[in-house]
């Protein structure tokens, strides 16, 4: 089915199921722990044995020598795999350094060698023995100091690297206020629940890898590519995936060291990454330097409006696009972006959560507050002036699909109390507290990716929907039996969904907030082409039959499915294509963002008290998981704005609190209290849905709400995220704090 | 992990001469942090000793009119001991503030005592560090030290003591009682159990080897108001930054002792002889002789700040 017109009135419209919300219907299973995930496939894999993978001591260099052989003779060892008995690999287009080092390191641990042994334990132990001779180089570890060195880069996610509309300079130069400031974000871990891990099992030629994975069908092609299969040897199952924040979007390491590992010693091989490993051997969010300069008027409304994003990574990789949301965000005749990438030896950048806008807007949205501040006006009426319809880079002949910014700001700060904030910063006190309140936008595209689904009705009516799509704990298998529920009228428990093996069609997988609307407009495209078998079989012409209560109906006839499935079932398979609404309109979705903090007058602590937030993205289709997205995603702002920071040893190259002992993200006493309203909002441009992405919006904006609530609180503008007690300190004069 | 045996003691003394007895042997009590460092190959005994059926677990009086703690009391259930929370309420609030309710649950008085340092690089393998592998040198020192010691560091290492029990201990003056391989008991003050890195940081306390800890016993209750206070990079679940405790007599009389900031729980005399003049004399005297790195000098302001928060609320 092709979408490349806006939606009308479909059976989605009736809301019966949709837009309802729901449990989780995959729920009982993870709390009873029926629902294995993919290093507890005993049933798939009984006689799995366990890799344990050795990482690289230094950051960039060459192994100079390996011995294997004290390894080689400890207790239980069936194998270890290196580079020199791998055997020849590919790499995978997304994967920027190779998932197997030697002789060459890229990074800090990466992974030289996996070891393989009966029990978990004696590989650990074995791996010990490993020894290797490691001859390093000089590597580039600090994002400053190889700033000027960086250029346009030409991969990754996003626009090109240089924009420009109008004359920036000239309008910049005459505007009446100025804002002109660099703020900066740290290298951040996505620091998911369940670590990266795979079960590996060969039959012959052919690969099965029982995986934790956000894209089935992008990693069956990254893993035949890199072991140089054919992609029809390689099945990838990942039904249940503790969560992934990007982190699981590509073929890591204990997939394929699991692949190739098994292939070595001839039976099932199961890797997961220790705790420990994960953030110098997998991917990370990386730094970033900003430079904002907006011009204005007296009355805060925007003319010139500049983005400068620097960012590292490793030769190859990618730019972190933090002023991808500029370019859309405010109004101004005058704009300029650019992305430049330096060259890193740190481990590989990539996505997490909301790439680009998650960070862009901590300096973006910290810079309409100094901006509001400037000119004298509320920094949510400043938002509302700045308010555009269209595409500011393209003009009103690109309007956004929807657009309902300025409802959240108005809604959100009415719900939040917002007018009983001072604006002058410093003034409310309770107790040893200094209280401040924060707004941002939260601002994030929407991606549409073409997504595809199998359904069918079996004899006993039951409806089962089946698709690659993967459910990383945010509530995929529920909104699909919705979707699929709601289109052919039966109740959401006659619905089985089946999720995550590549043999089932290909889905949108799960990144960049596109999964919900994408993957329910796959079934919604299978579950139409169903209808019309449906319908035809019952001798009802398709476009008038209604289905509901289990019924086809027509008129006072109807026809139950089960009767119409017959005893072989009746099934169709259809995927969800786009056409070009997404180039004719600007889609994203918005919100705004409150919180009030409380700054201990003394020692610094920061307390968030309240967040409140207002968010239109569509419709909603399940509002009870949307509601756990953004509030998941706002507790991932606070850590951004407080705690959250890979910190780089610039010596040897590597991130030093590798561990969640060290690297700190929010813990239940750092969010007390969390309200989310969801503005009414159908898009008819976005999908049949007629939904955005929702799981990552909350995140957007929402670290600049905390950092700006400090700023009211204190008086003190920190630019440098997180905001640590010690910056906050070492910003404040004398003995306390503002 | 190194592949170990393991034994169940039937008495304290067979367990220390055991320990003595057995190369590579440890004790095991909680297990939070042992087996932690044992996944990780930063400790690698071959010999497990479980300390936990020794009838250790119990809180009692002394005949001095204080309390003696079994060794392996669980956190949780000496912070939540009536007599502990009515005469050594920082005791009980020191414990509160360190780690989670799980782990508590687990972790025993004796484990607390020794836990080891969180510095990262002794938590890597492959970096240098003169506690995890004598002679290797220091990583902190020039590298990332925001979170460690600024007071009784060394040349050779520069790690800050974790524990917030033992901050709690050191302002009561609690003393370690103990069993040796040869038999006989001992009881050690708090003041010497935990020793300075020195040229040795891999040396963390007075015990010798195959010493167990059989109690930690406290003099009579001071009275006074009891204040703990730990400032963390978050609300709970962190290591502090700084902490300080606190014991305020009725007479302007004071005593301090200090967490986060040191190789061991932090305690001068002169800081509780300055009490009476306020906070910023306290944070003086006790950071006399500090030798901060530019990434943890802020913790100079921080204790500062954090005894002018104390005095703030005890005057409010
Ligand atoms: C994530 C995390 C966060 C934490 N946060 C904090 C915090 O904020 N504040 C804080 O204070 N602590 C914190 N801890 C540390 C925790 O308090 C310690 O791990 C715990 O107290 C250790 O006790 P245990 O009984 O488990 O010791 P074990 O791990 O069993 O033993 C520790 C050491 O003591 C030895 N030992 C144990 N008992 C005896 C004995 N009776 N005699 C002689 N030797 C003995 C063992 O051989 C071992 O070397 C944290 C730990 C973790 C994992
Ligand atoms: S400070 Fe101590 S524990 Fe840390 S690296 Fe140096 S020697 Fe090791």
């Amino acid at each position: 089915m092709k979408f490349d017109s806006p939606a009308t009135t479909n059976p989605i419209d009736r809301g019966r199921v949709i837009g309802i919300p729901h449990d989780r219907i995959d729920g009982a299973a993870k709390v009873t722990g029926t629902a294995p995930y993919a290093y507890e496939r005993h049933d798939a894999a009984p006689n799995a044995v366990y890799g344990w993978i050795v990482g690289s001591a230094i950051a960039k260099g060459r192994i100079s020598a390996m011995d294997l052989r004290a390894a080689q003779a400890a207790p239980g060892v069936l194998g270890i795999v290196t580079h020199q008995n791998a055997g020849p690999l590919g790499k995978g287009d997304m994967n920027t350094a190779h998932l197997l080092g030697g002789p060459q390191i890229e990074h800090y641990e990466q992974a030289v060698a996996l070891v393989i042994a009966d029990t978990l334990e004696n590989a650990r132990d074995a791996a010990r023995l490993v020894r290797i001779d490691y001859a390093p180089d000089k590597g580039r570890f600090d994002l400053a100091a190889e700033r000027d060195r960086a250029a346009p880069p030409s991969g990754g996610f996003g626009g090109p690297a240089d924009t420009r509309v109008g004359d920036f300079d000239g309008a910049f130069a005459k505007a009446a206020v100025k804002i002109d400031q660099s703020y900066t974000t740290p290298d951040q871990s996505h620091a998911m629940l369940e670590p990266h891990a795979t079960t590996a099992s060969w039959n012959g030629d052919r690969l099965t890898l029982w995986t934790a994975n956000q894209m089935v069908a992008w990693n069956v092609g990254e893993i035949a590519t890199t072991l140089k299969i054919p992609k029809e040897n390689v099945r990838i199952v990942a039904p249940f995936i503790g969560g992934g924040f990007g982190a699981k979007l590509f073929l890591r390491a204990d997939a394929l060291l699991a692949a190739l590992g098994a292939r070595q010693v001839g039976r099932p091989v199961k890797v997961a990454l220790a705790r420990p490993q994960i953030p110098n051997n997998t991917t990370h969010r990386p730094a970033t330097i900003q430079r904002i300069r907006i011009g204005a008027d007296s009355n805060g409304v925007i003319d010139a409006i500049a983005h400068e994003v620097w960012s590292g990574d490793l030769p190859g990789g990618g730019a972190e696009t933090a002023a991808q949301q500029t370019r859309l965000l405010y109004r101004g005749a005058n704009r300029l972006t650019a992305h430049r990438l330096a060259v890193l030896d740190l481990p590989e950048g990539n996505a997490m959560r909301a790439p680009g806008e998650a960070v862009g807007l901590l300096a973006l949205e910290a810079a309409m507050d100094e901006l509001a501040e400037a000119c004298g006006v509320d920094p949510v009426e400043l938002r509302i002036r700045n308010d555009v319809q269209y595409d500011p880079e393209a003009g009103p002949q690109r309007p956004f699909s929807s657009r309902k910014l300025v409802e959240c700001l108005r809604l959100g700060a009415e719900r939040f109390g917002w007018n009983r904030r001072n604006p002058k910063p410093g003034q409310v006190r309770d107790g040893r507290w200094r209280i401040g309140m924060g707004v941002a936008t939260a601002f994030r595209n929407n991606l549409v990716m073409k997504s595809g689904a199998r359904i069918g009705v079996d004899a006993g009516g039951r409806v089962i929907v089946e698709t690659d799509m993967t459910d990383i704990g945010t509530g995929s298998y529920t909104i699909l039996a919705q979707t699929a529920a709601e289109m052919l009228g039966v109740p959401l428990d006659a619905v089985t969904v089946r999720l995550g093996d590549s043999r089932f069609p290909v889905s949108a997988g799960s990144g960049g907030q596109w999964g919900a609307n994408s993957s329910t407009a796959g079934v919604y495209a299978a579950a139409a082409a169903l209808r019309t078998k449906l319908a035809e079989k019952a001798g009802f012409p398709a476009d008038k039959a209604l289905f509901e209560d289990g019924l086809v109906r027509l008129g006072n006839q109807s026809q139950p499915l089960a009767q119409l499935a017959g005893r072989e079932g009746l099934w169709a398979e259809d995927s969800m294509d786009y056409g070009d609404l997404a180039k004719r309109y600007a889609q994203a979705t918005f919100g705004a963002h409150f919180c009030e903090v409380g700054v201990d007058i003394d020692t610094a602590e920061v307390r968030i008290r309240r967040m409140g937030g207002a968010f239109a993205a569509g419709r909603i289709l399940n509002p009870k998981s949307a509601r756990s997205q953004v509030i998941g995603a706002m507790t991932m702002g606070a850590g951004a704005a407080l705690m959250e920071e890979l910190v780089v040893d610039k010596r040897f190259g590597f991130f030093v609190n590798h561990d969640m002992a060290e690297y700190l993200v929010p813990v239940h006493a750092d969010i007390p209290e969390q309200d989310v309203l969801f503005v009414e909002e159908l898009d008819d441009k976005s999908s049949p849905m007629k939904a955005k992405g929702v799981g990552e919006l909350g995140i957007c904006g929402a670290g600049a709400a905390v950092a700006n609530a400090i700023y009211n609180a204190t008086g003190i503008r920190l630019r440098d995220y997180p905001l640590t007690i010690d910056r906050i300190l070492g910003a404040s004069s004398g003995h306390r704090v503002a | 992990m190194k592949p170990f045996t393991y034994s169940r003691p039937a008495s304290v003394e067979e367990a220390a001469k055991a320990a003595a007895a057995t190369q590579g042997a440890r004790f095991i009590a909680g297990g939070t942090n042992l087996l932690d460092l044992m996944k990780l190959q930063i400790e690698t005994p071959s010999h497990l000793i479980d300390v936990n059926h020794l009838g250790l677990d119990r809180i009692e009086k002394t005949e001095e009119g204080g309390l003696r703690i079994g060794a392996l009391v669980r956190n949780t259930d000496l912070a939540a001991d009536k007599a502990v929370r009515r005469d050594y309420a920082v005791l009980s609030r020191a414990l509160l503030a360190g780690a989670s309710g799980q782990l508590r649950n687990k972790a025993t008085t004796g484990g607390n005592l020794l836990q080891r340092t969180r510095c990262p690089y002794f938590y890597d393998t492959r970096m240098p560090c003169n506690k995890r592998q004598p002679g290797s040198g220091c990583g902190a020192m020039k590298g990332i030290s925001r979170s460690l010691a600024i007071l009784g560091t060394s040349d050779a290492c520069i790690a800050q003591h974790p524990s917030d029990m033992a901050v709690a201990l050191r302002l009561l003056d609690a003393s370690v009682e103990t069993v040796g391989a040869d038999g006989g008991r001992r009881a050690i003050p708090i003041a010497d159990f935990h020793t300075l890195p020195g040229a040795t940081p891999h040396v963390e306390t007075a015990l010798k080897p195959g010493e167990l800890i059989t109690a930690v016993t406290l003099p009579r209750p001071l009275g006074g108001t009891h204040v703990y206070r730990k400032v963390r990079d978050r609300a709970s679940y962190a290591f502090a930054l700084v902490s300080v405790a606190a014991i305020f007599g009725g007479d302007g009389k004071a005593r301090f002792a200090f967490g986060g900031i040191a190789a061991k729980p932090w305690r001068v005399a002169e800081a509780d002889a300055a009490a009476s003049r306020g906070a910023r004399a306290v944070a003086e005297a006790a950071l006399a002789g500090a030798t901060p790195t530019a990434q943890n000098a802020f913790k100079q302001q921080l204790t500062a700040q954090t005894l002018a928060s104390i005095y703030r609320q005890k005057e409010a």
